[in-house]
């Protein structure tokens, strides 16, 4: 019998405030240490903290997003542990009253390998509480000593908690992914994985199916996609071997190693802390009133997955290419923004950005934030396609233009003569001349050489400069060899 | 002078009878002479002082003069105070010169008070007797060989020596009140949420509140009009309209309903501070009131719910004095959890050290339960007991403390002891309510009884309007120490 893997994920989003959870320091990445130090993230003598409503609405916007019961009064609790950066000796998190509660997330599973196909999954989500974020321990800036930068310390995280429901390293690399695009979606999060601020703590577990849950191990702090599988095959592999050879698996918290591919175990479970939550008295418990809970609900966009139904059902697109022009906020706006210019051009629009736009973001390294054109530079080359003044090929070529120098589309159809030849007088005409041309691949074809078309194709188009209009170009060809 | 009372003084600043710089010198002149005997100012710092005081005095000239302005208050250690040495009576804070303003104290500075230095008190706030301070007991200005009361005790000596007109306390279990009593002086704790606890060394945040201590309640009114109000700093501060505290003082007090609580006059306390508050009760009856009997039936339980809740709080709080950042770091250590341990070890007192195991041990996993719930769960009867006493009565009344003023040293063995001397102020802390002490007689060893009045909520005005009637039929309040 083969072993099923048990996942469930526990991920840190840093919420997009300007300034910290507790204090009015300010939360920008990157600066000089400590210079986003205020008296509350120094922990001085004396402080306290007053809650940024800004991190209640971003949790109240997770709640909403995920369809879940969002408390009407959650309580803020004292974590106590001893840590350099970690200013109070206590971190002020949620523990029995969280702000959301029970959700769930529909994610779309790629199975890593095989044949096997992408499949729809829901997975539940536990809880979703605010706490602040410790500082950071600078170790080997100078000898013997360990740094500390507090500029992280009070930074507002929203600590997102999954039910164990993933199966595969490919599921919980889809719920990772799904939330990691849902809280960018939603606004609440910039997702920035290398300055830490989506986080995913993962715990594994193994079984033989049908037996209850495996003892866990929880990988710690894994900050991109590729290492998160990494880890997983590696920690799920471990426990395997550690059964298999005899052993047992002892809970513990591990660290995954991106340069050997290993997880390490950090502490075991005797280590464990005894944190002594109580309510934190400095703070009043959070009400959320139903009054703001629809301030914020009004606020909400189309969340991914109610415009992929829309995509299907009402522009009738395909279930794929909805799901890629949902997989961020950025991409579905340009999408829009672009089909505004051509409504009835759904298909035309979604290759185009699915395509030729995304190939070359591609190229570039870019992503669709950075996008050189804009919605609607693409949406007034797609009108010339649609009402066909330019071919496909005409199209490529204002594409690569509109790209590297800008401009409008019909001023560069205009500047480059791709204005494409629609006149059927015209076309005739140049089609009459090639048959009387060519006279004897004419009586080839004629005598079944089907495959001689695109010989003619290629002739006709050459004579128009590229310019016919294909279609046409097509229809009237074939017209005039049937003779 | 240095029996004017607050109105007085800044009536003859504003009149330029006095500068603020003189006043301010004569204090200082006065704690250099005294200080040393009583140990009730901790630092004093005579440049800052009288720069403020030069200031004030620019301000009188100007004619922009508040109430307060050119008074020099005394500070209670636990505030914060920019640029001043700020120890909370702890070596852990030994050399912390707070780099910004307690919300009380930027209230006085915005008042153009001045800050004439900073009072001893217990280590943390956490005593009963100001022998905890990691900078000496303080002595009773009544007899030096007595306790002044605690935490807030170096304020109550300054005030009864003279050595300043009114300074700042806090009371989280008695603070502020116990040693108004044993110094025969006045406090006030208001209201839980009515003074913010910005900058104010927290202790038990649930219970920790600021309140003005001087010699009578017109002063107290007049403090706690700059004292007390809304700071968005503090999420536990009270959004409430601005009140002038002194508006009822002159009100008679006929038909006051005075609640005396049966369980405040039982077992326990001595004869002569019985004496002395029943007498006070009978003055307040030739004044117009009625008296009621109430009883309070859960306060029996005070003393052990403070003590679970208030070193839980605590046991949290103190954690940030860990020798990282500021205060008090041990010169040697092998690594950094041997860094904690002795840094915390010789930084912190035992009492502060054995409510710190208190605390951590009631937080504990598997005890949490059975202390800190059930503890919160009696907090809320002891509560609700008084909501059922206001509804017979406007004031409750009582003793502020059990005994006198006890011996330095006396009760130094034996922490129940002490605690115990905390019996009738504590279930006001729990409940959030206002309560005060006013002088109201001398007990055994001519040491100075305190009557303890207890409010509804907000309900400080009155306290002081009841307060200020008996201080204006009696004298207590404005007897002075001898020789001293």
């Amino acid at each position: 019998m083969t072993w099923e893997i048990v996942i469930g994920l526990e991920v840190h989003t840093q919420l997009s405030t300007n300034t910290k959870i507790f204090s009015g320091a300010s939360t920008a990445f990157g600066a000089e240490p400590n210079t986003q130090a205020d008296a509350v993230s120094l922990a001085l003598p004396g402080v306290l903290p007053v809650l940024n409503c800004g991190a209640v609405e971003r949790a109240i916007k997770f709640g909403l997003a995920t369809g879940a019961h969002i408390a009407p009064r959650s309580v803020f609790a004292r974590k106590n542990y001893f840590y350099p950066d970690l200013p109070k000796g206590y971190q002020i998190s949620q523990m029995d009253l969280p702000v959301v509660g029970q959700g769930a997330l529909t994610i779309q599973v790629e199975p890593l390998s095989g044949n096997a196909k992408p499949y729809e999954k829901v997975v539940r989500i536990t809880r979703a509480h605010l706490e602040e974020d410790a500082g950071k321990s600078v170790h080997g800036s100078s000898q013997g000593v360990t740094g500390i930068d507090l500029n992280r310390a009070g930074t507002p995280l929203l600590e997102i908690v999954s039910e164990p429901d993933m199966r595969s390293a490919a599921e919980a690399i889809a719920y990772a992914k799904a939330l990691h695009t849902l809280v960018k979606w939603i606004g609440i999060c910039d997702g920035n994985m290398q300055e830490g601020s989506f986080r995913c703590d993962v715990n594994v577990s193994v079984r033989k199916p049908g037996q209850p849950f495996g003892t866990r191990r929880e990988i710690k702090n894994l900050n991109s996609f590729k290492f998160m599988q990494q880890a997983i095959d590696y920690e799920v592999q471990w426990q395997i071997d550690t059964i298999e050879n005899g052993g047992k698996v002892q809970q513990a918290t591990v660290l995954f190693n991106p340069d050997t591919g290993e997880t390490r175990s950090m502490r075991s479970k005797e280590d464990a802390h005894d944190y002594r939550y109580f309510p934190d008295p400095d703070l009043l418990p959070l009400e959320i009133s139903e009054a703001w809970k629809a301030e914020v609900r009004a606020t909400m966009p189309e969340l991914p997955q109610a415009k992929q139904h829309r995509y299907v059902n009402e522009l009738g697109l395909s279930a794929y290419d909805a799901s890629l022009l949902t997989s961020s906020r950025e991409m579905a706006d340009f999408f829009e923004a672009a089909l505004s210019a051509v409504p009835s051009q759904a298909k035309i629009c979604a290759n185009w950005l699915i395509g030729e736009v995304s190939a070359q973001l591609n190229r570039d390294g870019l992503d669709m934030a950075q996008c050189p054109i804009t919605a609607q530079q693409l949406g007034g080359m797609l009108l010339r396609i649609a009402d066909g003044t330019i071919s496909n090929s005409g199209a490529k070529e204002v594409f690569r233009t509109l790209w590297a120098e800008g401009g409008e589309a019909d001023a560069i159809i205009e500047a480059k003569g791709l204005k494409q030849v629609s006149d059927s007088g015209a076309i005739e005409a140049l089609v009459d001349e090639i048959i009387a041309a060519n006279a004897d691949k004419v009586a080839e074809y004629r005598s079944g050489k089907d495959k001689l078309f695109g010989f003619f194709v290629g002739l006709a188009m050459k004579a128009s400069k590229g310019k016919a209009n294909p279609a046409q170009l097509n229809e009237i060809l074939k017209q005039k060899l049937a003779g | 002078m240095f029996e004017s009372s607050l109105k007085q003084l800044g009536d003859a600043l504003r009149a330029k009878k006095i500068s603020s710089v003189e006043l301010t010198q004569l204090y200082l002149d006065r704690i250099a002479k005294l200080n040393p005997a009583l140990n009730a100012y901790v630092t004093v710092n005579p440049e800052m002082s009288l720069a403020q005081a030069r200031a004030a005095d620019a301000r009188i000239a100007a004619g922009t003069a508040e109430a307060l302005t050119g008074i020099p208050f005394g500070q209670k250690d636990i505030f914060c105070a920019q640029g001043w040495l700020t120890t909370c009576g702890s070596k852990m804070l030994h050399n912390f010169v707070s780099p910004y303003d307690a919300h009380i104290i930027s209230q006085f500075n915005a008042a153009g008070a001045v800050n004439l230095g900073k009072t001893n008190m217990d280590e943390f706030a956490m005593g009963s007797s100001n022998e905890t301070s990691h900078y000496g007991a303080v002595k009773n200005p009544w007899d030096v060989a007595r306790v002044p009361g605690g935490s807030s005790g170096g304020t109550a000596s300054a005030i009864a020596a003279r050595l300043c007109a009114a300074a700042t306390g806090t009371d989280t279990g008695g603070s502020i009140r116990q040693p108004a009593a044993l110094c025969g002086i006045s406090g006030l704790k208001p209201t839980y949420g009515v003074c913010s606890r910005y900058g104010m060394i927290a202790f038990a945040s649930s219970l920790d509140q600021a309140g003005p201590m001087g010699r009578s309640a017109e002063d107290l009114a007049l403090m706690m009009n700059v004292m007390a109000g809304y700071d968005e700093r503090d999420s536990t501060s009270l959004q409430r309209g601005k009140e002038d505290y002194a508006r009822n003082l002159d009100q008679p007090l006929t038909g006051l309903r005075i609640g005396l609580p049966k369980e405040f006059f039982a077992a326990g306390m001595g004869s002569d501070v019985a004496q002395a508050v029943e007498a006070a009760i009978a003055e307040y009856k030739k004044l117009g009131a009625t008296v009621v009997d109430i009883s309070l039936p859960n306060s029996r339980l005070s003393v052990p719910v403070y003590y679970v809740l208030a070193p839980a709080e605590a046991s949290s709080n103190l954690s940030r004095f860990d020798g990282v950042r500021y205060g008090y770091r041990a010169p040697e250590y092998s690594d950094l959890a041997d860094m904690y341990e002795k840094s915390r070890a010789q930084g912190f007192g035992s009492e502060v050290k054995r409510r710190i195991m208190i605390g951590t041990y009631v937080l504990s996993h598997g005890y949490y339960d059975a202390y800190y719930l059930q503890a919160q769960k009696i907090r809320r009867l002891i509560a609700q007991d008084f909501v059922e006493a206001f509804k017979q009565c406007d004031v409750i009344m009582g003793p502020t403390s059990p005994s006198t003023a006890f011996k330095l040293g006396e009760k130094g063995d034996d922490p129940v002891q002490m605690y115990l001397s905390d019996i009738y102020t504590i279930a006001v802390n729990l409940a959030g309510l206002p309560g005060m002490s006013i002088p109201c007689g001398f007990g055994d060893n001519a040491m100075p009884v305190g009557l303890q009045i207890i409010g509804n909520y907000f309900d400080e005005a009155r306290m002081l309007n009841v307060a200020h009637q008996y201080q204006l039929a009696t004298d207590w309040h404005s007897r002075a120490p001898q020789g001293i």
